[in-house]
């Protein structure tokens, strides 16, 4: 069991009061997260690969850190006399009992109200609709003429002709020669923008090499933002690095990472062309050859339609016919013949039939009195004379009595 | 097509246009034969005009002249 001390043990080890502070700072929330504006001073790159520095202003000084991970991806390489504004927590080094910035990002002093304006612009030309993606137009597949915005005596400009040169030396640079930076920049850009839409620009290239955020500014200018997007030709941005965006990247048609990067975009590669051209060489053969086939196959079709109705098969079908037609009229005509004669015969028998004298064949006589024929025995009287004719042979007869009717034998007799 | 513009006067962008008008012409097979056989030759040389173009292109450059922007006639680049 401890003794109950005399006094209330509130003294804390000096390690537990730094702890407590360091909690403290590292829990508030302005001083989590912090932009500290001050010059650079007594900086110190010990191998360790961190950065040691003090920030100070007229009035105060701060003890900054940087640690190796950070300041390899620092963008800004701090000097000092340098006047910045760096970003990063404030915590406590315990072994010196001393608080520190510990800095993650830094940026030259100024460039936060760059970045302000840069955001509020941004905003303004997005509600306009200047970087719908409706807008974006695609680029020539083959480029004849392609624009180039930049500044003559830049890397940039070198890097892009090497890499046409390379890709896609078919096509026709127009150079149009502009400040990238500085105040004269915006309105020279703009001004080789409508050169190269003037001349007919299938494409443009508008590009610099990297820099600082005010180095590349000038692509952050309203008037050159809207130039971008008023190009006829699409426009393709190569500005500063992977990762710098400017306002033109937003309203170009399409954004490259690099100037080299917009030269690669905008161009087929030599390569791919004469693949392209092999595929459609071959594709011509295809289509001769698949033509001749096609006519081939028509002219084989045809040849046996032609065979079809080839008039050898009428010939011989006509012969055919001929045949038949010749066989049913001979048919026919002996028919005819024979018919007639039937017909003939039976005429010659009915003529004979009808032949008076043959009638006399039977047994009958004509009498006639005067050369008339006597039909009635009215037409006579007792005494007349008579001839009588017989079927051989004929004689004069004279009536000695008439018989009276009755006693002739009954036989209808036509009164004509 | 509009008719024979002599292939050597053609660039590559013409010469493979009318490379591709004339495949497709062909694979309809709608033309006589002798003028598809003309067609396939000229799609030949086209092609041949393409190839010579890709294996000889140098990359020309002009500069243009910013001082003249109403004037772009005079920048016009020629062949």
């Amino acid at each position: 069991m401890e003794q109950i001390p005399l006094f209330s043990p509130l003294a804390l080890t000096v390690g537990d009061l730094t702890r407590y502070l360091r909690q403290l700072l590292e829990s508030d929330d302005v001083l989590r997260d912090v932009w500290v504006q001050g010059e650079v001073s007594n900086i110190a790159r010990p191998s360790s690969g961190h950065i040691y520095f003090t920030l100070k202003d007229a009035n105060a000084a701060l003890k900054c850190v940087i640690w190796k991970t950070n300041a390899l991806r620092l963008r800004l390489p701090l000097q000092n006399g340098m006047a910045v504004e760096a970003h990063g927590y404030i915590s406590l080094y315990e072994r010196d009992g001393a608080y520190q910035l510990y800095v993650d990002a830094a940026r030259l002093a100024g460039e936060g109200l760059l970045y302000q304006e840069f955001m509020r612009l941004k905003a303004r030309l997005e509600a306009e609709g200047l970087f719908d993606p409706e807008r974006k137009r695609a680029l020539p597949a083959r480029p004849r003429r392609i624009g180039i915005a930049t500044s003559p005596t830049g890397a940039a400009l070198q890097d892009m002709l090497n890499t046409l040169r390379r890709r896609y030396p078919l096509a026709e640079v127009l150079l149009a020669s502009c400040a990238v930076q500085g105040e004269e920049a915006p309105p020279q850009i703009v001004a080789a923008l409508g050169a190269l839409n003037r001349l007919g620009a299938d494409v443009i290239l508008l590009a610099r090499g990297g820099g600082s955020l005010e180095d590349l500014w000038a692509f952050n200018d309203e008037r050159v933002v809207r130039a971008v997007a008023a190009s006829q030709a699409p426009v393709v941005t190569g500005v500063g690095h992977e990762t710098d965006f400017t306002l033109s990247d937003f309203a170009a048609d399409l954004r490259a990472p690099t100037p080299t990067g917009a030269a690669v975009l905008a161009t087929p590669d030599r390569a791919d062309l004469r693949a392209e051209l092999e595929r459609t060489l071959g594709l011509l053969d295809a289509a001769l050859l698949d033509g001749l086939d096609l006519r081939r196959r028509a002219l084989h079709e045809a040849a046996g339609q032609l065979e079809h109705n080839s008039p050898r098969w009428r010939i011989s079908n006509d012969r055919q016919r001929l045949d038949a037609l010749t066989e049913r009229l001979q048919r026919n005509a002996l028919h005819n013949l024979a018919l007639r004669r039937v017909m003939t015969d039976s005429a010659r028998s009915r003529l004979l039939a009808l032949n008076p004298l043959s009638v006399l064949g039977r047994g009958f006589a004509v009498v006639t009195h005067h050369g008339a024929v006597v039909r009635s025995s009215a037409q006579l009287a007792p005494g007349d004379a008579v001839q009588v004719r017989l079927a051989r042979g004929a004689f004069d007869a004279r009536v000695e009595a008439m018989i009276p009717d009755e006693d002739i034998p009954t036989r209808e007799v036509e009164d004509d | 097509m509009t008719e024979a513009k002599p292939v050597e006067d053609m660039n590559y962008e013409e010469a493979f246009a009318e490379l591709e008008a004339i495949v497709a012409a062909l694979e309809n097979s709608q033309q006589a034969l002798e003028e598809s056989l003309a067609l396939f030759e000229r799609g030949q040389l086209l092609a041949r005009r393409c190839a010579g173009l890709l294996d000889s292109a140098e990359l020309r450059v002009q500069q243009v002249n910013m001082r003249l922007p109403g004037l772009p006639e005079e920048d016009a680049p020629e062949g």
